[in-house]
């Protein structure tokens, strides 16, 4: 077919054809819709733990934003983003990097999405990072724990946000939480996961110690697991003869839990004090099962240690939540629930800036570096790298059973404030931590 | 001389897991030569059904020690199940094809099985810690032991015993040796090959959720725990030889007690042990410790 040759008739049919062509490429999303890209893990290892809860705390989210259903401080922003709906496509972060880099090339390019609001293995968000900043797509990473997205990967970021303090953070709530209620203790050892966020954390961790507790020793032969491995019992008869009785773990999920498990048949929390990173996703599942007298983090103010806090924001979050999952929220719940939060604060605020009018990206990044904004269960300080990381409180406590409720609780709860626990803006979290933590506001 | 014994029981716990959940993949493939990835598939609907079976027994007011036969049921639900759905509905039509093929065919299987398991079961773990609670635990060398995960060495001597006895002094064994050193002339012998396929399948199908099924009171049944074990499975059957019983033991064995002892003593290479026997095994020995030497027919 020669389209020169070709009349005026047969020109415009193919005209047609094209123009309907490239709209099947590129579906026209409605001009007052902004469409959010929500991955997460809905299948494979990180689902359970993670990826649903994270999945139901953003379902509830954005349904409540665009009914304009929020409670304060929300609760006169309107409905959606700066007045348009929002369009969620949520879907499946399982298959690793690769695959979901392809999968971020085709959202934007192809479906015509306006923002990303996801991501929960560190690995994924490291290899998201690069190409979000290539496309130019605002991108907020809820969950994904590991320093390097902004310490190493891009130090200048642009269009990628983190909503939520990194395993720097947590390394050092665990540190001071040990050095102030734990100080005999003698030395220490660890069970980790051995890739990107079971390293990060025990380096975190054993880094804050050496600088808070210097006389206090690391064993040599710390636990190194591979991740979904599923079986622990060499590794928990090697606790049980190391004569550290302080365990630091960063395990999560099915691993978590298989840990606990085998570690409860062969009284391993009786005779050692563990202390888990991540547990709170699991305490509810467990009921009973949970190892009692552990010390607990939630990398943040989130699940069980929000479960107190009495907002309205907070009270509706849980109440929502509870009804429609008939299970409280956990951590990823809360952290994935703020991210869509960000999006929520940065358009609206933008939008205010902009006469009312619906604000382009650019305004939108403006809006939100620096911010702060509130979370379901803390502020929220974008206040790290460039204004792209968050700073917010952490907490650590002990688990215990409350048997009148019927529900596992946390006791003994310290609260460590965001510049605290994380590094100052502009400073790399590791060489902060080996040049003693200067300028910690504890 | 306590930490030796350690890594001794450690290792025998792990050797036992590993044999159980490589012994399904090794019977198939001796005798099928067939490399089925399904077998993932097969560990983690035996670890579905346990713990579900193991939960409704607990609902009831049945005796305690009860629970255990639920593990063997389960194992035998979908063993049977899945090991006649497969190989009639699916693999014996590809018989004639590549061995590529079918290596691809039981990996797309294995892929809507994961599918399949999310559709019944959903994302949220399944816990069926009942019978492990049940044994209690033993004191040895001043160490405490569960003595479920100690049971898991018993079971899996009475599986390599039962299978080595049933291959060589029982009629239908000999009948699989004959197919299995000559699929063909058995065949021309009046062997019926195809009865020799389903049931060698269906067996290899229970091994493998005898396997997740005997698993499953001692990790958090979720999603992908299929995908693990098909890699260490395979780790196993390749050092101690493709469709090789024994070899599937003494492998097991070899990556068992390496791997504890490198728990206990070097454990930043606990991970690199398994893969580095396997390393050193096909560089000196690429067939694997005990698959017979093949003879190329002309």
């Amino acid at each position: 077919m020669n389209i020169l040759k070709m009349g005026p008739g047969k020109a415009g049919l193919l005209a047609t054809g094209l123009a309907a062509a490239v709209s099947f490429a590129a579906p026209a999303n409605a001009a007052d819709e902004v469409v959010m890209a929500v991955p997460t893990f809905l299948t494979g290892a990180g689902a359970p733990a993670f990826g649903v809860p994270a999945r139901n705390g953003a379902e509830v989210i954005i349904e409540a934003i665009n009914k304009g259903k929020l409670p304060a401080p929300y609760n006169n922003s309107g409905k959606g983003l700066a007045g348009r709906q929002i369009k969620a496509v949520i879907y499946d972060e399982s298959g690793g990097g690769v695959k979901q880099v392809a999968e971020f090339r085709n959202k934007v390019q192809k479906q015509g999405v306006d923002l990303f609001v996801g991501y929960i293995s560190s690995g994924t968000c490291a290899a998201i990072t690069p190409v979000a900043e290539e496309l130019k797509m605002l991108t907020i990473f809820p969950i994904c724990g590991t320093p390097r997205i902004f310490e190493e990967i891009n130090k200048t970021p642009k269009y990628v946000f983190r909503t939520m303090g990194h395993a720097t953070a947590d390394g050092v709530a665990e540190a001071l939480y040990v050095k102030a209620n734990m100080p005999g203790v003698k030395g220490y050892t660890g069970i980790n996961q051995n890739y990107a966020w079971g390293q990060d954390s025990w380096r975190d961790f054993d880094l804050a110690m050496k600088q808070l507790m210097p006389s206090v020793p690391a064993s040599d032969k710390a636990q190194w697991p591979k991740i979904f491995s599923g079986q622990y019992g060499a590794e928990i008869s090697a606790l049980m003869l190391s004569k550290e009785k302080l365990v630091h773990s960063s395990l999560w999920g099915g691993d978590l839990e298989a840990f606990i498990f085998q570690g409860s048949a062969r009284g391993l929390f009786r005779k050692k004090d563990v202390l888990f990173s991540v547990a709170d996703t699991s305490v509810y599942r467990l009921g009973k099962k949970a190892p009692f007298g552990s010390i607990l983090g939630a990398r943040g103010p989130y699940g069980i240690f929000a479960a107190g806090v009495d907002t309205p924001l907070n009270n509706w979050f849980r109440k929502v939540y509870i009804d429609r999952y008939s299970v409280p929220p956990v951590g990823g719940s809360y952290q994935a629930a703020q991210g869509v939060l960000a999006a929520k604060y940065a358009y609206d605020a933008a939008a205010k800036a902009n006469g009312g009018k619906f604000p382009n990206k650019d305004q939108v990044i403006a809006a939100l570096e620096g911010a702060t904004y509130q979370g379901i269960a803390a502020p929220v300080h974008m206040n790290r790298s460039n204004g792209h990381q968050a700073a917010t409180k952490h907490m650590i406590g002990v688990l215990q059973w409350d048997k009148e409720a019927g529900e596992p609780i946390m006791t003994k709860v310290t609260e460590f404030g965001p510049d605290c626990v994380m590094p100052p803006p502009g400073v790399n979290g590791t060489e902060w931590l080996k040049g003693g933590m200067k300028g910690a506001k504890c | 001389m306590q930490e030796l014994i350690v890594i001794l029981v450690d290792g025998l716990v792990f050797s036992s897991y590993l044999f159980m959940v490589a012994v399904g993949l090794t019977v198939i493939f001796g005798v099928m030569k067939i490399l089925n990835v399904t077998h993932g598939s097969f560990y983690a609907f035996g670890a579905y059904m346990s713990a579900t079976l193991i939960g409704a027994y607990y609902k009831t007011d049945w005796p305690e020690f009860g629970g255990f036969l639920a593990i063997f049921a389960a194992a035998l639900i979908v063993g049977v199940f899945f090991g006649i759905i497969l190989e009639r509905g699916l693999l014996r039509f590809l018989y004639h094809r590549d061995e590529h093929i079918i290596v691809l065919a039981t990996f797309a299987m294995f892929l809507v099985l994961e599918d399949v398991l999310l559709l019944i079961w959903g994302t949220d773990p399944y816990f069926a810690f009942e019978p492990m609670s049940l044994l209690g635990s033993v004191d040895i060398v001043d160490l405490t032991f569960d003595v479920y995960s100690l049971t898991l060495i018993g079971l899996a001597a009475i599986v390599g015993l039962g299978l080595w006895l049933g291959l060589t002094k029982t009629k239908w064994g000999k009948l699989l040796l004959a197919v299995i050193f000559d699929r063909e002339i058995s065949q021309a012998m009046g062997i019926n090959v195809t009865v020799v396929f389903t049931v060698t399948f269906v067996i290899g199908a229970i091994m493998g959720a005898l396997g997740g099924a005997y698993i499953a009171p001692t990790i958090s049944v979720s999603p992908g725990i299929g995908v693990e074990v098909i890699v260490l499975a395979f780790a196993v059957v390749v050092i101690g030889g493709m469709g090789s019983i024994p070899g599937a033991m003494i492998g097991a064995l070899l990556v068992g007690i390496s791997r504890a002892a490198a728990v206990h003593k070097f454990p930043e290479i606990e991970l690199f042990v398994i893969y580095a026997i396997m390393a050193i095994v096909l560089a000196v020995r690429p067939e694997g410790l005990f698959a017979p030497a093949q003879a190329r027919k002309i």
